[in-house]
């Protein structure tokens, strides 16, 4: 548990030391969702109808575009081969290094999320909702995206790959994230999709970790 | 009981795999011919028009077979990879490198056959609904493991991480199959299952395994005749392959 937070403190750390990244990444978020009501028209009731589906689909593109920090630097100055050979259980540090992935480009979304629904003229009952399943959903979101980020350490054209790999994979987040948000916007109860959320949350957390380990062991060895 | 055990793992090591892949592709090219044959003799000639459809059901005898055909090589696909982690066989690995593009070519079809039946009978040739997206979502995913493994240079590397990709995928394959019975989608329910009456006619049931017999014949053809490629390429510096005659010449 101590090695477990001492990496998360580590990471923090070094995002904080090095904060361009990291907010360039969530404006990206913030520029992408404002493009779209230029885009499609600033109609209210067409803003609102979309407003689930962009914002859950820019949570994931600004998402991805962290994942690739989350192995890469540590992988080319050596330091994830002393993690490999170090006698704590590599699960533990790769599940630190995604809590602390999670609390710098996941958690701000949550927090951002309300604004940009106000701006795309969200009720204020559903922005709690929508908090909430972005709350469930990005933990979900670098989880299952470690994997791939693991995946394609030191590999030509990463980035891309990254996504070809991950998208996929995430669209269940996506279907149930936006469509929580959806089924409240039109009166019905969102918690059935709440609930499959965790359950994907659950899942991923089990999983996921693992096969990360798995990824990065080949990429070491 | 040690020699059986033996004789069983022969076949792992490659040099030995590849004359026996040599001498069983002819037999699934010939076993895919009878069975196409006859599968499109009867989905073409014996089989009745449907009632309500017409004749435009009959792209379900190519339509069908290459659904099933892509769930089921992921499948085969994930358990070759998962063999090829767990104990470290080069062949293990190879295998699911040539049954990737198979896969993905029948995925394809799948989606295409189903949009050129979509068209006349629900008058759209794509519908968001929960079975063709997760069928996409499963090229998606052959597409994925191709480009990884053709992005790492090392092959032992890159077989390894395929491997974890196909078995992280391999959720799906339930998903596209019980996506019908789960939503209520317009996407038919399936007209063939084990535990009842199958909701067609014998003659169109027939048709349709023949021709999933004779995709199935012809998938095994064609990953075979790529594992020898494969195995080829990879084992070029050994002994045993600049001995093949077909190498010598």
């Amino acid at each position: 548990m101590k090695a477990f937070l001492a990496i998360v403190h580590r990471d923090l750390l070094l995002v904080i030391r090095r904060k361009n990244e990291v907010l360039a990444s969530l404006s990206f978020f913030v520029i992408v969702t404002s493009l779209f009501p230029l885009g499609i028209g600033a109609d209210p009731a067409l803003l609102r109808k979309v407003a689930p589906g962009v914002i859950w689909v820019a949570a994931l593109l600004s998402t991805m575009l962290g994942l690739q920090r989350m192995f890469a630097a540590d992988f080319a100055d050596g330091t994830l081969e002393q993690m490999v050979l170090s006698p704590t259980p590599l699960i533990l540090l790769v599940a630190g290094k995604i809590t602390a992935h999670w609390i710098v480009s996941g958690l701000p979304l949550v927090l951002l999320a309300p604004l940009m629904g106000i701006q795309f003229d969200l009720h204020l009952g559903t922005l709690g909702i929508f908090m909430a399943a972005l709350l469930l959903g990005t933990p979900v979101l670098s989880l299952i995206g470690s994997i791939g980020a693991a995946l394609t350490l030191g590999v030509r054209g990463g980035g891309v790959l990254l996504s070809l790999l991950i998208l996929p994979l995430y669209i269940p987040a996506l279907v149930f994230g936006a469509g929580a948000v959806y089924a409240n916007e039109s009166g019905m109860d969102a918690g059935g999709h709440l609930s499959l959320l965790a359950a994907l949350l659950v899942l991923a957390a089990f999983f996921a970790p693992w096969a990360t380990t798995a990824a990065i062991r080949i990429a070491v060895e | 009981m040690s020699n059986r055990l033996l004789n069983w793992f022969k076949f792992a090591s490659p040099a030995s795999f590849y004359p026996l892949a040599g001498r069983m592709v002819p037999w699934f090219w010939a076993l895919a011919a009878v069975f196409g044959a006859a599968g499109l003799w009867i989905s073409l000639f014996v089989a009745p028009p449907d009632a309500v459809q017409g004749n435009g059901y009959r792209i379900i005898f190519v339509h069908v077979p290459a659904s099933w055909m892509s769930m089921f090589i992921y499948l085969v696909m994930a358990m070759w990879a998962g063999l090829g982690l767990v104990f470290n066989t080069r062949l293990s690995a190879m295998m699911a490198q040539a049954l990737a593009p198979t896969g993905a070519m029948m995925a394809f079809l799948s989606l295409w056959t189903g949009a050129f039946w979509g068209k006349p009978m629900w008058g759209a040739w794509w519908v968001w609904d929960a079975r063709l997206t997760s069928e996409l979502i499963l090229l998606f995913l052959y597409l994925g493991f191709i480009t990884l493994q053709a992005a790492i240079d090392d092959p032992r590397r890159a077989d390894k991480a395929g491997a974890i990709l196909a078995l992280v995928g391999v959720v799906n394959v339930p998903i596209i199959y019980f996506s019908v019975k789960w939503w209520n989608t317009l996407h038919q329910g399936a007209s063939v299952s084990v535990n009842k009456a199958p909701a067609m006619a014998h003659t169109m049931l027939l048709g349709m395994l023949l021709m999933a017999l004779c995709f199935w014949m012809y998938a095994a053809a064609v990953a075979f005749r790529r594992v020898r490629a494969i195995i080829l390429e990879r084992e070029a510096h050994t002994e045993w392959a600049s001995r093949l005659d077909e190498v010598m010449s």
